[in-house]
């Protein structure tokens, strides 16, 4: 076999006391498609931001073809030959296609060389099979044109190897079948691929070897992915096994909120048209959808942000007069929203603050307009025990938790008030599999309890693996919902596209 | 009324009209440059003050008027790099560091003016640009002796427009400002250093400012008082919002606030005078408000505009 085209050895970098990477060592061979697996923290953006050059490793070496190289920046990286595509695209959305490519190139005579750069494309949309209109504002594109492009500005820089950060979070299922069409051939025309996920099917589907990172350390390493099972990586990736909690059946009670008609208008984002639909009590909906088909609007609806143009909404069979998020909290309306930074908490402000934060002027927390401290220090001090958030105390600035911490903080903000219905959006985005599992234990015991939950998501898995039923999303509508024992992957994928409507009784 | 408006639109009129843009050209594209790299510099009314003052005691003392554009252009530039240090290099507050200085770049004129030229009744003055008439052009009727008998500084600033749009829109380094003040993670993964970019926009918006400056003390004024500048700064911040960020519309935007300006001295001239000339005065800015209002609805700011880049922040 040929010289690895990257090969990384005794790899170590320390934050403070933190090992975030230890002695780790890994190549890739021209042609080949490497997984890196893990748990978040377990090192693995850090191992590529060393290959990139972001940070300086404290110790190890990196070897492009053979030759030992020093990258000290990105700019050192590309011109090595290694071309990364991050999880948050580095494209500027204002500016077109090309600009985007041409960013950083030097010009012909003073001036952009359009020519140049055009022809450029071409040939990389000629032999990997990727184009792009060059005149399109990049706003313009879809997330997963988006991720082209990304690709394609590697590329265009005359990248050998490509890392790709968790490439497939952000897609629906018929993006990523040619998302991996793509990698496979420019595998096949000899460039290296470094592929970083934790959603084990991709990564049995996709690479030829995987390396397994847990606490910086490499696990393991396993040279048959596809043979491989997804439990026994996910084993090397914890240490321990992992046993999906088990779904008891459950006899739905009443409505406890049901959507007739909803519409929408003057969103961010697209707008609801004529939904309809109903969760009873210890029922779990998943709402499925590629993201940007109206679920923001939904979530905002039924929290109590965005007033409906048109249509009605019952929580606990009471109609909703007005919409605000305390008249549907009073309602017994729980909600934990897509994005735990900015809607979630307030990341400057202690985390106890943050944990009363929706209930601040209740009799709980204050009394004739003041606030009550040590009611909410206690209260904070007794969710932390009992969903063993990791912090060093309630008065900790929020931002500083794990993104798993936070998202049990959230849980614990609102569970602790006992709501009939609870809407979630994206619970375990970015949580590790074993943050993800307690989240999920915590849903199903709600649901047990005869609560109602909306599990908006896109992870379809885990929707299939939570829900009683699954309504899709697709341009604002319900374009179907399934039970979930008929649904698989497939079909909701094809229901996400647009295609194969079928409506059941919502 | 119509005598009023005769009086009012005439060749002198027109010729006004290009004087009155020309410093606030200058001064709205170098905040384009500062702004489009993410760089908000509200230092620019006290850089020009600064500049005005710099420029008119360099020409006063060595006697040349474009020693003291030179001065003026590089005070403006030294102003810029010390906004940049602030807000490019130690990330602190756009806000706060371009208020500071505005503050600081007024003081030091103030006290620079007193301390090289004292207290005089008359304030000092010099022999200032005069008009070179363009040959063939000058001689075309109305547009000629308007646009084309005018002080060289002036043509400065009518190639400005266009070279700023090119520099902007078709070279590479005009990209990497756009792309700095778009979205900076994206140009440094590209291998362009943000904080270089971030510097030479503030930079050279830093120059334009002070060519704004000169222009008030050495064509427009020729003596410097300390309401020289009068405004004119935060106007130019409100033509680039108005302008969209464009060196065409932003220079569009100069011209329009221009023949507000103009039209409201002539009509104090004119037999207008039982309304108090404050009245008129407030028009060229009620106009900006009034033109804010409703452009810069969909105007949309650089996405990284105000924002400092710091590489470890994820």
């Amino acid at each position: 076999m040929s010289a690895p085209l990257i090969e990384m050895r005794g790899i170590t970098k320390s934050f403070g006391a933190v090992k975030a990477n230890e002695a780790v060592d890994l190549s890739v061979a021209p042609g080949e498609i490497l997984g890196l697996l893990g748990e978040n923290g377990a090192g693995k953006t850090t191992l590529m931001n060393v290959l990139f050059g972001a940070y300086a490793p404290d110790a190890g070496e990196i070897l492009v073809e053979g030759r030992p190289v020093a990258i000290h920046n990105s700019a050192d990286a590309l011109a090595a030959g290694i071309g990364m595509v991050h999880q948050h695209f580095h494209l500027a959305p204002r500016l077109t296609v090309l600009e985007n490519l041409l960013i950083g190139i030097p010009g012909k005579s003073g001036r952009i060389d359009r020519a140049r750069g055009l022809a450029r494309l071409n040939e990389i949309g000629r032999q990997y099979g990727l184009s792009l209109d060059p005149n399109l504002p990049v706003s313009a594109l879809s997330v997963g044109e988006q991720q082209r492009l990304e690709i394609i500005k590697a590329l265009f820089r005359g990248a050998k190897l490509l890392i790709l950060d968790e490439p497939t979070a952000v897609l629906a299922p018929s993006e990523v079948d040619g998302l991996f069409a793509a990698l496979r051939s420019m595998a096949t025309q000899g460039l290296g691929i470094i592929f970083i996920s934790h959603k084990l099917n991709e990564v049995r589907a996709l690479t030829h070897r995987c390396v397994v990172l847990r606490h910086g350390k490499v696990a393991g390493r396993v040279d048959h992915p596809a043979q491989t099972t997804s439990a026994e990586m996910a084993k090397l990736m914890c240490g321990h096994e992992i046993v999906p909690p088990t779904k008891e059946a459950s006899s739905p009670g009443a409505a406890v909120l049901t959507l007739d008609g909803i519409s929408t208008s003057g969103h961010a984002g697209t707008p609801l048209r004529d939904v309809s639909l109903s969760v009873r009590s210890g029922e779990i909906l998943g709402i499925a959808g590629v993201s940007g088909n109206g679920q923001r609007a939904l979530a905002d609806v039924i929290s109590g942000m965005l007033p409906p143009r048109a249509g009605a909404m019952t929580i606990a069979g009471k109609a909703v007069a007005r919409f605000s998020p305390r008249e549907l909290q009073a309602l017994g309306l729980g909600r934990i929203p897509e994005d735990r930074m900015t809607t979630g908490l307030v990341t400057n402000l202690p985390l106890a603050d943050s944990m009363v934060l929706p209930r601040i002027g209740t009799e709980a927390f204050s009394r004739k307009g003041l606030l009550n401290p040590a009611a909410i220090r206690a209260f904070a001090e007794e969710q932390i025990k009992a969903y063993d958030i990791r912090c060093p105390g309630p008065m900790v600035r929020a931002g500083a938790l794990s993104g798993g911490n936070l998202q049990k903080a959230l849980l614990a903000r609102e569970l602790a008030f006992d709501p009939k219905v609870l809407i979630v959006s994206q619970p375990t985005r970015g949580l590790d599999i074993g943050a993800a599992r307690f989240i999920h234990e915590k849903f199903l015991a709600m649901r047990a309890k005869g609560c109602g939950i909306i599990v908006i998501g896109e992870d379809l898995e885990e929707l299939l693996m939570l829900s009683d039923r699954i309504a899709v999303m697709y341009e604002g509508r319900i374009a179907g919902t399934l039970p979930s024992a008929d649904a698989t992957v497939a079909r909701l994928g094809l229901m996400m596209t647009g295609a194969g409507h079928t409506e059941e009784a919502a | 009324m119509s005598a009023v408006f005769e009086q009012i639109f005439q060749v002198g009129f027109l010729a006004a009209i290009i004087r009155i843009a020309t410093p606030l050209a200058f001064a709205t594209l170098g905040e384009m440059f500062s702004e489009r790299a993410g760089v908000l510099n509200l230092g620019i009314e006290g850089i020009m003050l600064l500049c005005a003052m710099a420029g008119f005691t360099a020409a006063s003392l060595s006697g040349s008027l474009w020693l003291g554009v030179l001065v003026a252009v590089l005070t403006g530039a030294l102003m810029g790099a010390l906004h940049a240090l602030f807000t490019v290099a130690l990330g602190l507050s756009q806000h706060v560091c371009g208020i500071g200085v505005t503050l600081f770049s007024s003081g030091l004129a103030y006290f620079l003016y007193r301390l090289i030229f004292g207290q005089q009744s008359v304030p000092p003055s010099i022999d200032g640009f005069k008009p070179v008439p363009i040959p063939l052009l000058s001689d075309i009727p109305v547009l000629g002796p308007a646009v084309f008998n005018q002080f060289t500084l002036v043509y400065l600033a009518i190639v400005a427009v266009p070279l700023a749009a090119f520099v902007l829109y078709r070279t590479p380094w005009g990209l990497s400002v756009r792309m700095v003040g778009e979205n900076p993670r994206a140009a440094d993964s590209a291998g362009v250093s943000v904080i270089a970019t971030r510097f030479q926009a503030v930079i050279l918006g830093g120059a334009l400012m002070g060519l704004a400056g000169a222009f008030l003390t050495m064509a427009q004024f020729n003596a410097f008082t300390f309401g020289v500048v009068s405004g004119r700064g935060w106007v130019a911040i409100a033509l680039v919002v108005f302008g969209r960020w464009d060196p065409w519309r932003s220079a569009g935007a100069a011209l329009l606030f221009a023949f507000v300006d103009a039209l409201q001295l002539r009509m104090q001239a004119s037999g207008l005078g039982h309304i108090p000339y404050e009245a008129f005065l407030m028009l060229p800015f009620i106009f900006t408000i009034v033109a804010m209002a409703f452009m810069s609805r969909n105007a949309v700011a650089p996405s990284a505009l105000l924002k400092p880049f710091r590489r470890e922040e994820r």
